[in-house]
């Protein structure tokens, strides 16, 4: 188990080695010039130009990447082109609000998939189980700025049940959590659906009915365990989904976390930040996969971690 | 006179399909006596597991349903029971265990769980009573190492192991009736003897009366006392053993124990003349990397083919026996290039070692495969006509209407129409399905045919069938064929040469007769003694001990002990 880990955070590092990269060539070849949105329109060329070797942008390309790679390792992920703030600092303050929504979302999420997904499957074929894949189908259809306005326009501007936005109490949290947990909702009840139809007709499931034991001990011990298996690989997966509706969601709901941080930063070219919340993300993503890596063999005693 | 424990009469069970209600099971009765055992056998679609699960109220809803008849378990009716009274019975006066013991466990509980939630469920004992009671119906089926196997979950337990633990459940509440389906059919030989020899003397102690379903005519014969042989979901006939195997009454009883291979029974293989070696295999070797650590690098290696050297000439069947693991499929995929492997092999005199795809592809028109499971080596969604087509396609051999010509003379060749090309593999049955993959080894006109297992998911009459046309068409183009089998009753039909595998290595070779019938290796008597013989006037022998086979993984730089074959007899040699 500890070389496993090690093994795999090896790895990790190596993936986001090479997002690095790949992060870095891809903004090197936009056509936006950082240097003229810092200068402003009204600029000469001369100061464009001053501000340009200021930041180093004239160097080769491999100079500025080397110089980046440094200073992350040394945990300098830069200064903001705009804000006068370091990146790591803009970061660490947002990061906890898009923590918080993400947590919150993935539990809602799991709910109402895991939930949707077991009635379908047991009420398979039935009336039941064809509304709830056509709410699945629409939920995964939906646009989630459409979600999210619908939900602010029923529940917070009709109702009033909800703040129309911004971060503070339990309230707050409500709406962009279900708007982003709304499409995963969707993937979750689908694949669980399959996933219990699959187990319900396993020879273990036929055992257990076989022992005499009531329908609820064989869904609740027999079924629903094994079918929650391929569930865990896919949440860690899920996490990448996430860091893209989040830019869209915290903007909706005027959600000060790393989302709303990327969208300003993206539309300025600032673009240490733009560096910064990539990395953050990626780091997310990959983290979440090495964690349901780890969770698997805890939950499944096949999994050995070698 | 007592009065039978469980009483069928007139279970009719009905099955929807879309062209409407089919009736699988039809007006079957019969009784099961107090410590009785009684075998319903016949072949697959008789309707005999269908009658097992009508009995537990398990028949696959809404799909299937009793149409009509009564299964009265001494005084209760079973038919029309509630779930909750069904509840009730299952295990706790009707058991019931499985023919996969792979698939039916729980994968996620260990065997201490799955036992102890049958005990409570039906209040045999207290919660603190409970691992208790566990273990000692773990000694009871005889499992090694009870207190650690409590512990342990299915996969780290053999087949073997994990039907022990299926016996066990099903014995946890002292049931009247055990229903055994097909208990031993997945389970290799040697295994099957030791669970049959386990349900025979719990039998014995417990007085429960056994139904036992099975295809199997050697099995019946070693465990019957009364036996039912069923057809299309119809009683056929119904008789004691012992005047069911002395004096078949019905033609069908009659044909299918004709058709029963029978382990000493082979006629005479004929004398060939001396043909060209057509496959020449050298020191094969087949390892398979286990990878672990910091830098995952190799930590141990599955010595699954352990210096295996064979030949086989023009017109010759040398069959490969042994037990599940032993390396006799290995083999016959690394000869094909579909795993790696160290050695020398060499097809009509053309090594193969190092040969890229490339320098594969025409050595593939001289060696071919037929695998064990006849539907899932078609492809569902190509005619079968086109399959059998694909290779002459492929090495461009025939296009056009010659191609036509050519699949249709192939078809016509292993007995089937040539009209039946334009349909699909599931239109076809088990046997055809096989003849059809026969067909597409064929079409190249291969030397060589390894053949894997190949009918040993075939009843026994279509088997019979299948062995038939592999005969002929070695009588009559001179094929070889290397036939990878664990029956070894098959084998004796086929067989001109015997190689006996162990953990990889040969243990005893030779000609059939040598080895089949003069057996001197421990391991190769040991598989034969517990082949059961389809004769219930026979009394069973002591059975040879069994012992702990051993693994094939071993750390890196370490290996098995080589065996040295020793020749005792003209081509016949044995492993000291």
């Amino acid at each position: 188990m500890p070389a496993y880990l090690a093994r795999r955070l090896m790895e990790s590092i190596l993936i986001l080695l090479g997002i690095t990269l790949v992060t870095f060539i891809l903004l090197y070849l936009v056509p936006a010039d950082p240097a003229r949105q810092i200068a402003g329109r009204s600029a000469t060329a001369e100061t464009v130009q001053n501000i340009r070797d200021q930041l180093g942008l004239n160097d080769p390309f491999f100079m500025q990447y080397w110089r980046y790679l440094t200073a992350l390792f040394q945990g300098d992920m830069g200064r903001s082109y705009l804000q006068r703030a370091e990146v790591s600092e803009l970061v660490a303050s947002r990061l906890p609000a898009s923590l918080l929504l993400m947590v919150a979302a993935i539990v809602t999420e799991l709910i109402f998939g895991l939930t949707i997904g077991i009635v379908a499957a047991l009420r398979r074929n039935r009336p039941a189980d064809h509304g709830l894949m056509i709410f699945s189908f629409v939920s995964i259809s939906a646009p989630q700025f459409v979600i999210g306005i619908l939900l602010l326009y029923v529940f917070a501007v009709k109702l009033g049940w909800f703040p129309i936005g911004g971060y503070g109490s339990f309230a707050h949290v409500v709406l962009p959590a279900v708007t982003l947990g709304f499409l995963g909702a969707g993937w979750y009840s689908r694949m669980m659906r399959s996933s219990m139809i699959d187990v319900l007709g396993q020879d273990f499931v036929r055992t257990a009915q076989a022992k005499g034991l009531g329908k609820a001990r064989i869904i609740l011990r027999h079924v629903i365990p094994n079918a929650i298996l391929p569930i865990i690989a896919m949440i860690g997966i899920d996490i990448g989904l996430f860091m893209s509706g989040i830019v869209v969601v915290e903007s909706v709901f005027g959600w000060p976390g790393i989302g709303q941080l990327a969208w300003q930063a993206i539309q300025r070219v600032d673009i240490p930040v733009i560096m910064g919340v990539t990395m953050i993300s990626a780091t997310a993503i990959v983290l979440g996969n090495l964690l349901a890596d780890l969770v698997a063999p805890m939950i499944d005693p096949r999994i050995k971690t070698k | 006179m007592t009065d039978p424990v469980l009483s069928v009469r007139d279970l009719s069970v009905q099955v929807a399909t879309p062209a409407g209600a089919k009736t699988v099971l039809d007006g079957l009765s019969f009784d099961l006596m107090p410590g009785e055992t009684l075998c319903l056998a016949g072949e697959s679609g008789s309707g005999k597991s269908m009658t097992a699960l009508a009995i537990m109220g398990l028949l696959p809803k809404p799909m299937c349903r009793i149409a009509g008849g009564s299964v009265r378990l001494g005084e209760t009716e079973l038919v029309g029971l509630s779930d909750a009274g069904y509840r009730q019975i299952r295990t706790a006066r009707v058991a019931m265990i499985f023919q996969e013991p792979m698939t039916s466990l729980n994968p996620l509980m260990t065997v201490q769980q799955q036992l102890t939630e049958t005990l409570l469920e039906h209040g045999v004992c207290s919660r603190a009573q409970a691992p208790g009671r566990a273990l000692q119906l773990l000694r009871d089926v005889q499992l090694t190492e009870p207190e650690r196997r409590l512990k342990q979950y299915p996969h780290e337990l053999s087949g073997g192991m994990r039907q022990r633990v299926m016996i066990a459940i099903a014995l946890a509440c002292d049931p009247e009736v055990l229903i055994a389906d097909e208990p031993t059919t997945a389970l290799d030989v040697t295994v099957q003897a030791e669970i049959l020899d386990l349900i025979r003397n719990l039998q014995r102690d417990h007085g429960t009366a056994v139904l036992l379903i099975t295809h199997d005519m050697g099995v019946v014969a070693e465990t019957a006392d009364r036996v039912v042989i069923l057809r299309h979901g119809q009683e056929v006939e119904s008789a004691p053993v012992r005047d069911l195997f002395a004096a078949p009454q019905s033609a069908y009883a009659q044909e299918l124990l004709a058709a029963v291979p029978r382990l000493g029974s082979a006629p005479a293989r004929p004398e060939k003349p001396q043909g060209d070696t057509v496959l020449d295999v050298d020191e094969l070797s087949v390892r398979f990397d286990v990878k672990g650590g910091l830098l995952n690098r190799v930590k141990a290696r599955v010595h699954a083919v352990e210096d295996v050297s064979f030949s086989i000439r023009a017109g010759e069947t040398l069959a490969l026996v042994g037990e599940s693991g032993c390396g006799k499929s290995t083999i016959g995929k690394a000869l094909l290039g579909l795993v790696p492997w160290d050695g020398s092999v060499s097809v009509m005199g053309r090594q193969i070692r190092g040969l890229g795809p490339a320098g594969l592809k025409p050595v593939r028109r001289d060696i071919q495969m037929v695998f064990q499971d006849p539907g899932a080596s078609l492809d569902a969604r190509m005619t079968v006509g086109d399959q059998v087509a694909e290779p002459l396609l492929i090495h461009g051999i025939a296009s056009g209407s010659e191609l036509k010509d050519r699949a249709e003379h192939l078809f016509r060749r292993v007995g089937l129409s040539a009209d039946m090309m334009t349909r699909y593999p599931h239109e076809f049955s088990g046997g055809q399905r096989q003849r059809i993959n026969i067909a597409r080894a064929l079409s190249l006109s291969p030397k060589v045919i390894v053949a894997d297992e190949s009918v040993s998911a075939l009843d026994v009459s279509v088997q019979a069938q299948v062995l038939d046309l592999l005969q002929e068409l070695q009588d009559e183009d001179g094929l070889a064929f290397l036939f990878i089998s664990h029956d070894m009753a098959v084998i004796e039909q086929v067989a001109d040469r015997v190689m006996v595998m162990r953990l990889g290595q040969v243990v005893e070779e030779g000609p059939r007769d040598a080895v089949l019938r003069d057996p001197r290796h421990r391991y190769t008597r040991r598989l034969l003694s517990a082949v059961p013989v389809p004769d219930p006037t026979r009394i069973r022998p002591e059975r040879i001990e069994t012992e702990s086979l051993g693994s094939p993984i071993w750390p890196v730089g370490q290996g098995p002990a080589k065996l040295a074959l020793q020749e005792i007899a003209q081509g016949h040699r044995v492993a000291s």
